[in-house]
């Protein structure tokens, strides 16, 4: 039996007249990866803010076990705990090393001892391969390295959910490679996760069920191998044909014949 | 080569009194940099408000500032003061008002940019860890303005310094003005000091602040993000 870690009911979420997401909803079991992909301003960064209580809703509820998730809240900072973000941006705090980067919440947030909260950092970035860096300023760090350290910060707050918000839009092409395999790394360990990415082939992949937006809302929703193979719906299949290049390839052929 | 005339510093106390004018420039812009550091961090925060009446205030001060020869603004306050409401200011005391008034525009303007540099991202980043408002502001926000803000203040403070110099203007006895008066004094004597005490009083204005300008740039590189 699935455990229900977070529910979304009803959400709407608007800037002005702006509607960016309408009547969402989504139930995201433990253990569950869940890729989000459509267009670009289709809401799928919007929604992760939302579930971070980083944007004000203006309907329905979201629930992290139970618990209403409300950015104007008192608890939120308590929430905000068990969900671990990684922007786009990698956003590191640029005055402070790779290592004090990632001991700084779970120290003066969760009260954790230090000695502890060192030793686990150090093991995190030791798997992504990064330990050498832990002295290191940001600004010392590759873009690719940057990302990884941003996942070990939010993973050692022992979140329940792990959002990741187009975490490999800012990077190079060869660096994706690194930030992804990390974040398939997390998904072999059970880690619930809801990814939002351009990335096609890694969210075939990584995920378990797949989202597809458009105008703020699902289209379709499958498992990975139904909704890339044959999507259901005339727009998914127009947006996948997006990622397609051989096709003006074979018409300049046929139009030269 | 020509005497430059130096030797007239070593009679009497010439090189004591030129030293003490150095230090009556130095004291009215270390105690106008306090204040302006004090009032201007205040004037920053001000300025970051959105209310558009503080908005408009300050950009008309700012712009003051920006606009007003310093000399001006020293006869406005030590001359026109006394014509006006009839007030025998120090002129010491002009002096530290004026630097003040200036010092307090662009330390503030300063301020208001290096909080507003903070990306929206680093607050947010820090709220997605957990952290409360103010554990933001003190351990995200504040280190960050700081080193932003450090290296440009330290570079207003040598500007006020060397800015110092007009206040012989409205008779402040300092560096510049009693090197005027060791010239006069040794016009017979000495014909040709005024290239060898000006030139000192270069290297005197020199070694006051090139220290300050190297810790500046020293932070700078040291804290470039």
């Amino acid at each position: 039996m699935a455990e229900k870690l977070l529910t979304i009911k009803h959400l709407k979420k608007s800037y002005g007249d702006n509607l960016i997401l309408k009547d969402f909803n989504l139930t995201v079991n433990k253990g569950e990866v869940i890729v989000v992909i459509g267009p670009s301003g289709c809401g799928k960064s919007t929604l992760l803010r939302c579930i971070n209580g980083l944007e004000p809703i203006q309907g329905g509820e979201i629930k992290l076990r139970g618990e209403i998730i409300d950015g104007k809240a008192k608890n939120i900072a308590e929430i905000r705990q068990k969900i671990g973000m990684v922007f786009q941006s990698y956003e590191l705090f640029p005055h402070k090393t790779v290592l004090q980067n990632i001991i700084l919440a779970p120290i003066k947030v969760q009260k954790r001892d230090k000695a502890e909260v060192i030793k686990e950092a150090e093991q995190l970035l030791e798997k992504v391969g990064l330990l050498d860096k832990k002295d290191s300023y940001p600004r010392q760090l590759s873009g690719g390295q940057k990302q990884r350290v941003a996942i070990v910060r939010a993973l050692c707050m022992h979140p329940e959910i792990m959002l990741f918000d187009e975490v490999t839009a800012a990077l190079d092409p060869e660096m994706v490679r690194e930030v992804l395999d990390t974040i398939l790394d997390l998904a072999k360990q059970g880690s619930t996760m809801i990814i939002v990415t351009h990335e096609m082939s890694f969210a075939k992949a990584v995920s378990d069920r797949v989202l597809f937006l458009d105008k703020g809302e699902i289209v379709e929703e499958d498992i990975p191998e139904e909704l890339f193979e044959n999507p259901k719906t005339e727009r998914a299949r127009r947006f996948f044909n997006t990622f397609e290049y051989d096709a003006v390839k074979h018409h300049t052929k046929t139009s030269n014949q | 080569m020509q005497a430059l005339g130096i030797e007239v510093l070593l009679k009497g106390s010439n090189f004591l009194r030129l030293l003490g004018g150095l230090w009556v420039a130095l004291k009215i812009s270390l105690i106008a940099v306090l204040f302006s550091i004090v009032l201007g961090i205040l004037f920053g925060i001000v300025m970051t408000y959105k209310n558009p009446l503080v908005k408009i205030i300050s950009r008309i001060y700012l712009e003051i500032v920006r606009i007003m020869p310093q000399m001006v603004l020293l006869f406005i306050v030590f001359f026109g003061t006394t014509r006006m409401f009839g007030w025998n200011l120090d002129a010491e005391l002009a002096a530290i008002i004026v630097f003040t008034f200036w010092g307090t525009a662009e330390m503030g303007d300063l301020v208001r940019g290096a909080v507003s540099n903070i990306p929206k991202h680093q607050y947010e980043s820090s709220y997605a860890l957990g952290l409360s408002k103010a554990q933001t502001y003190y351990h995200i926000v504040i280190p960050q303005t700081l080193r932003r803000l450090i290296p440009l203040s330290i570079n207003l403070v040598t500007r006020m310094i060397k800015t110092t110099s007009l206040v012989m203007m409205i008779g402040v006895v300092e560096a510049l003005k009693v090197t005027q008066q060791i010239i006069e004094a040794n016009r017979m004597v000495a014909p040709n000091a005024a290239f060898g005490l000006y030139l000192t009083v270069f290297i005197l204005y020199f070694l006051a602040c090139w220290p300050i300008s190297l810790l500046a740039t020293y932070l700078e590189k040291k804290w470039s993000a």
